[in-house]
């Protein structure tokens, strides 16, 4: 069995532990649970076991952090409408709930985009981590509207691109699970890079150095992406180093384990995981998810490595 | 009062004193509710000896004398009450001596926060001093005088525990030294000789003007860190901050609950900030934090807000322009508030009460507190906002101030650096021989009753 | 008054007194008189007072308002983000009221005057506004890429002169197409706005103008960065629209064509932020750049630099007004001071305000020997083939 972080004693064990939430049962998983979504990618039947699991876990009245944690959160993230009707123009970049990183929206690989962000049109797939499916199948609906409503309807544009894969693991994935309707095509930020890079080659100057890549949780939903960066990654001449804790072995960034108050497992995620990268002989970490860099970023500067967005890095090659 | 005034001028140099209005009027108050009440004139002095003879001028023409820092209190204990003069201390604002082997730093009765922490990051790197979380003009003598606190409150106390020594220019016109450096040229400490600096701390200024002082100063780390921890029930505060501070790791505990952003009204927040000479020590450190609350963590009942690390340093400013800025939540450019200092177990009873205040008065508030040493006390504070250009607004700050002075010492706490209302408060609460003592001994240092008159009376 | 609402919500908490380092003060009125009213917020809750009837306009509270020098280091530093931007605003508005009360100190009146009559605060005559390229190979601007604008210093004091000569001179041998006007042209304004007097800084703003349309002038370089925040910010709303560079700006790009002579002395220098350049319009690196160009150039920075920098307290018509005197504790003398602490032998300026009131102050702390107050082009133009 592929779970990195929780121990059974073999697959009978595992077995056993999952036929209990199968049948809505109570088990150790439920509380023993990192809220990595690694399962759903390992799953080959389709059978969201992650989400499932999240179920039960509501259903059952597990907290995986602090109740006043998720409250905080909770309020935080909610939508304030604060919201205004907007012409937008091909294409369209949702940056969700990192308003900061809009200035990642710039130069030849962005050219004329729109840029959306704000509370209002917040993924909500955070809420997977602290077990609420409730808030996610209560959210996301108006989240979509607003998009639609605020947005894209007046505009006649039926596609978005989702700047941080959670986002399009929300409007592909988690929407197909939960049945909610999406009326817009989620376009993923790789597979925008990936062909506007063909639109403008002949800008591209190859970079010529070793990545290291931190896979993100999100990038679990939607697992057929990463093959895309892979092209990415040829097209602008970054050697993604073949390490331990990459691909389906990704490991966590530690930002979660610290909300649900395990910190010294946080402490040795980050050591791992940096001791992984820097074997590589690396000059960049390259991070697809803001929260990872948030969470690492300083970290792996301290080690020596640059730590840079994916949508940065192709900048870079298209010398800007 | 020209003569005596001319006379002023004779000492300092004529451009240091003015009895003009303007200079009348912006120091007839302070930021708070108290109402206004005008100096004759102000002065300001550069050094001891001028000092000295200003008290010397002030007590022939018995003419009323308030001693002011950085004029930060807000609660007006900086007016002239019976008239007289405003002694800004501003201009003596040197830092005389640091001494790193016996960590200690001497300066002058006008010497700003702000220079103090300047001046060791660029001399003495590996030392710093406690900075209360007042704007940086605000003066360590000042601020020692009414028993401050700040970010090194939970390694080391009260500002006034931090206190080494002074000098000080009675109301008379004598110069005298408490603490060691009455005896010895250094200011190593209070002991072991009779603790005559109680004679000027808590005292309001109507004991003395503070001309010079020595500090502790404590060791700089080059990692620092800090933790939120959350949680939605008051009662559990006490025991919550009694197993923190049961680590002896933290060097500041700083309790906040504000129903501004929204996210976080409700909750019971303690900011706790530690440090380290290695990143191994700074983890060891946040782990026994951590582990000294699991009980609560491991219900879920209340845990630490998974911050990251770009999210901190705003934090770790000190001191944090963030405070300020609740000034202008009413857009008006006030805020006083009422820092009760009291024992740890009537949290959630402080907490209550100013909720209740709050909701009756209907103002813009913010909680907080600061842990004092091992968890042996707190300032619970109570600050409301209110706005300058509306009369009605100020008056209901007022109202709450007052109702919160009250609260505080029927919980068994003490208002700090009281305005006025609160003092007499204080003093029909007070055991009456602490009072008369208190009277005995002003009317022994200062015979004419010139320093500071209105304050601490029946 | 105009931004009056904003007078009340200020706290007086003092950050504006101080630079982001806590260092010294930085306020220069407040280090100049140390009283509260002389401080920023002194001046918003006096403000308050006067327009609420409780104080009334006086000489002393004339005094307060023009002994600002409208460095900005109050906007810099005041931590409400809500309305910190217009505090000089704020004064200026307020200045402007006491002008129309016919309220203000007699050096203010008789600068205005002087501008008023001559178009420059000498009260020189106009039509020697050109008088200090005499000698020079400088042309009257026909079609030249730059406009080049020696200010009010750089053309009539004589300290400012020979520093627009070594400008200019610098220009030429950086290859730069520069002219000048040769007549029409006045002061730019820039401290007469700041001194509240908006209608004869617009009567100066339009003159000028007028004479750079009609001259088809796209791009001009000042000596002064004065002149340069006057025409950058103030100009365009008055249909004055230019690419608008410091010289320093324009050197600092091409400082790399310039050959320098070998086997240099080495010197330790320092580097004063001019407000106008510094914080006003946020340059702290073109200067920097052309100085770390200069072989056997070391720097030492002085604890208030960059949008920490102390005023010289040449701004607001100071320099001419002398509302903020010359005591022992003036802006200026306690700036050399600590340029002398650096260990510095010499003080770099890139503002000819700057170079006059410092070279003054080094005079009256008796520094003559120790440290030299440069221009940055005296600096370069000693060092050049």
């Amino acid at each position: 069995m592929k779970c990195q972080y929780i121990e059974f004693t073999g697959i009978s064990d595992a077995k056993a532990e999952k036929s209990k939430i199968n049948a809505g049962e109570e088990s150790r998983v439920l509380y023993e649970c990192l809220t990595c979504y690694a399962c759903q990618e390992y799953c080959q039947f389709g059978n969201n076991p992650f989400y499932l699991l999240i179920e039960l876990q509501e259903k059952k009245g597990v907290l995986t952090a602090p109740k006043p944690i998720v409250e905080e959160q909770l309020r935080m993230m909610s939508p304030k409408g604060r919201i205004t009707r907007q012409k937008v123009r091909s294409p369209v970049v949702n940056m969700c709930a990192f308003p900061m990183l809009t200035g990642c929206v710039r130069g030849k690989l962005f050219e004329g985009a729109s840029v959306l962000s704000g509370n209002d049109i917040f993924c909500n797939i955070m809420w997977l981590h602290f077990a609420k499916n409730s808030v996610i199948r209560d959210r996301v609906p108006k989240t979509i509207d607003n998009i639609m409503s605020f947005y894209l309807k007046d505009s006649k544009i039926d596609e978005m691109v989702c700047f941080h894969d959670e986002c399009y693991g929300t409007y592909t994935s988690v929407a197909e699970a939960f049945g909610i309707s999406v009326p817009f095509k989620p376009v993923h930020l790789f597979d925008y890079i990936n062909r506007r890079l063909d639109e403008i080659p002949d800008l591209i100057k190859p970079i010529n150095e070793k990545i290291a890549y931190q896979r993100p949780c999100s990038n679990r939903l939607s697992p057929e992406t990463d093959k895309i960066l892979d092209e990415i990654f040829i097209k602008i001449g970054a050697q993604r180093v073949p390490r331990k804790h990459d691909r389906e072995n990704a490991l966590c960034c530690g930002g979660v384990p610290r909300a649900l108050q395990r910190d010294e497992l946080a402490d040795e995620l980050v050591e791992k995981n940096i001791s992984d990268m820097l074997s590589t002989g690396a000059k960049y970490c390259v991070f697809n998810c803001p929260f990872c860099m948030a969470t690492l970023g300083q970290e792996v500067a301290e080690h020596g490595l640059m730590p840079i967005l994916v949508s940065d890095l192709v900048l870079i090659a298209l010398g800007e | 009062m020209n003569d005596f005034i001319r006379q002023l001028a004779d000492i300092t140099g004529p451009g240091f004193v003015s009895s003009e209005p303007e200079e009348r009027y912006l120091y007839s108050m302070d930021q708070g509710t108290m109402s206004p009440a005008e100096p004759d004139a102000v002065v300001m002095p550069g050094s001891t000896e001028e000092v000295r003879k200003i008290m010397l001028l002030a007590n022939k023409y018995k003419v009323p004398v308030v001693p002011m820092g950085g004029g930060l209190v807000l609660s007006g204990l900086t007016r002239a009450l019976h008239g007289g003069i405003i002694l800004d201390m501003k201009r003596m604002n040197r830092i005389l001596q640091i001494n790193p082997k016996s960590r200690y730093a001497v300066v002058e009765g006008g010497a700003s926060e702000g220079m103090l922490q300047a001046y060791l990051k660029k001399h003495h790197p590996e030392l710093k001093h406690s900075m209360p979380d007042a704007p940086p003009i605000a003066t360590l003598a000042g601020n020692i005088c009414i028993h401050g606190s700040g970010h090194l409150s939970v390694l080391g106390g009260f500002h006034s525990d931090m206190l080494t020594g002074m000098e000080i220019v009675l109301p008379t016109g004598d110069i005298m030294r408490t603490g060691s450096c009455s005896v010895s040229p250094e200011w190593f400490a209070r002991a072991p000789l009779p603790d005559l600096s109680g004679l000027f701390i808590g005292w309001s200024g109507t004991t003395g003007v503070v001309t010079k002082l020595g500090i502790r100063l404590f060791p700089s780390y080059s990692h620092n860190d800090m933790l939120i921890f959350v949680c939605e029930d008051a009662d559990l505060m006490p025991d919550v901050i009694s197993r923190l501070t049961g680590t002896q790791v933290a060097e500041d505990m700083t309790p906040w609950m504000t129903p501004k952003p929204e996210w976080a009204r409700g909750f019971l927040h303690i900011n706790i900030s530690y440090g380290a000479h290695s990143k191994k020590e700074l983890t060891f450190k946040r782990n026994l934090l951590q582990a000294s609350v699991k009980k609560y963590s491991d219900q879920k009942i209340a845990g630490f807000l998974p911050l990251p690390p770009t999210e901190k340093s705003r934090f770790l400013k000190i001191p944090s322009p963030d405070l300020v800025k609740f000034a202008d939540i009413r857009k008006g450019g006030g805020f006083e508030y009422v820092g009760a200092i009291m024992a740890i177990e009537h949290f959630a009873e402080a907490y209550r009460a100013g909720l209740q205040i709050a909701r009756m008065y209907n103002v813009s508030y913010s909680m907080g507190a600061r842990i004092i040493g091992a968890g042996h006390a707190m300032i619970f504070f109570y600050a409301y906002a209110f706005n300058r250009a509306d009369p009605e607004d100020i008056k209901r700050a007022q109202h709450a101030l007052e109702a919160t002075n009250t609260a505080a010492l029927e919980i068994g706490g003490i208002p700090w650096k009281s305005e006025l209302p609160a003092q007499k408060q204080i003093i029909n609460k007070m055991d009456q021989n602490t009072f008369n003592l208190m009277n005995q001994i002003r009317s022994v240092l200062d015979p004419n009753h010139i320093m500071n008159p209105g304050n601490w009376e029946k | 008054m105009l931004h009056e609402e904003i007078l009340h919500r200020c706290f007086r908490c003092g950050y504006c007194k101080m630079p982001s380092n806590y260092i010294d003060l930085n306020c220069p009125s407040y280090l100049a008189f140390r009283f509260e009213t002389y401080s920023p917020g002194g001046r918003m809750w006096l403000l308050r007072a006067w327009l609420d009837g409780k104080i009334t306009l006086s000489k002393r509270f004339s005094e307060i308002m023009f002994s600002c020098t409208a460095c900005g280091n109050c906007t810099e530093h005041c931590p409400f983000p809500n309305f910190k931007d217009l505090l000089l605003e704020a004064f200026t508005a307020a200045r402007g009221a006491f002008l129309d009360e016919g309220r203000v100190p007699a050096g203010v009146r008789d600068y205005l005057t002087r501008m008023q009559l001559h178009g420059n605060p000498y009260g020189l005559p106009a039509k020697k506004r050109a008088d200090w390229a005499g000698g020079t190979e400088i042309a009257p601007f026909t079609d030249q890429e730059y406009l080049f604008f020696a200010g009010d210093e750089g053309s009539y004091d004589t300290r400012g002169q020979e520093i627009a000569r070594s400008v200019a001179k610098l220009l030429a041998k950086a290859g730069i197409s520069f002219g000048i006007l040769t007549m029409g042209e006045n002061s730019d304004g820039n401290d007469v706005r700041a001194s509240g007097e908006t209608a004869l800084f617009e009567e100066l703003a339009k003159n000028n103008t007028d004479l750079f349309n009609e001259k088809n002038v796209k791009k001009i370089i000042t000596l002064s960065p004065h002149s340069f925040n006057s025409f950058k910010k103030e100009y365009p709303k008055l249909g004055g629209n230019y690419q608008v560079f410091h010289y320093t700006q324009v050197l600092a790009f091409i400082i790399g064509k310039l050959k320098f002579r070998e086997n240099q002395d080495p010197v330790l220098a320092t580097y004063h932020d001019p407000c106008y350049l510094g914080r006003h319009n946020m340059d702290y690196y073109s200067p920097r750049m052309i100085l770390s160009a200069v072989p056997g150039l070391k720097m030492a920075e002085m604890d208030r630099n960059k949008q920490n920098a102390l005023c010289c307290g040449g701004g607001g018509g100071n320099l001419f007004t002398d509302v903020l005197s010359s005591c022992n504790e003036s802006p200026a003398r306690l700036r050399v001071r600590e340029a002398k602490n650096t260990g510095a032998t010499i003080m770099a300026v890139s503002c000819p305000l700057c170079a006059i009131m410092l070279e003054d102050a080094v005079k009256a702390e008796g520094l003559a020997g120790d440290l030299r107050v440069m221009e940055l082009s005296e600096i370069v133009n000693d060092r050049i083939m």
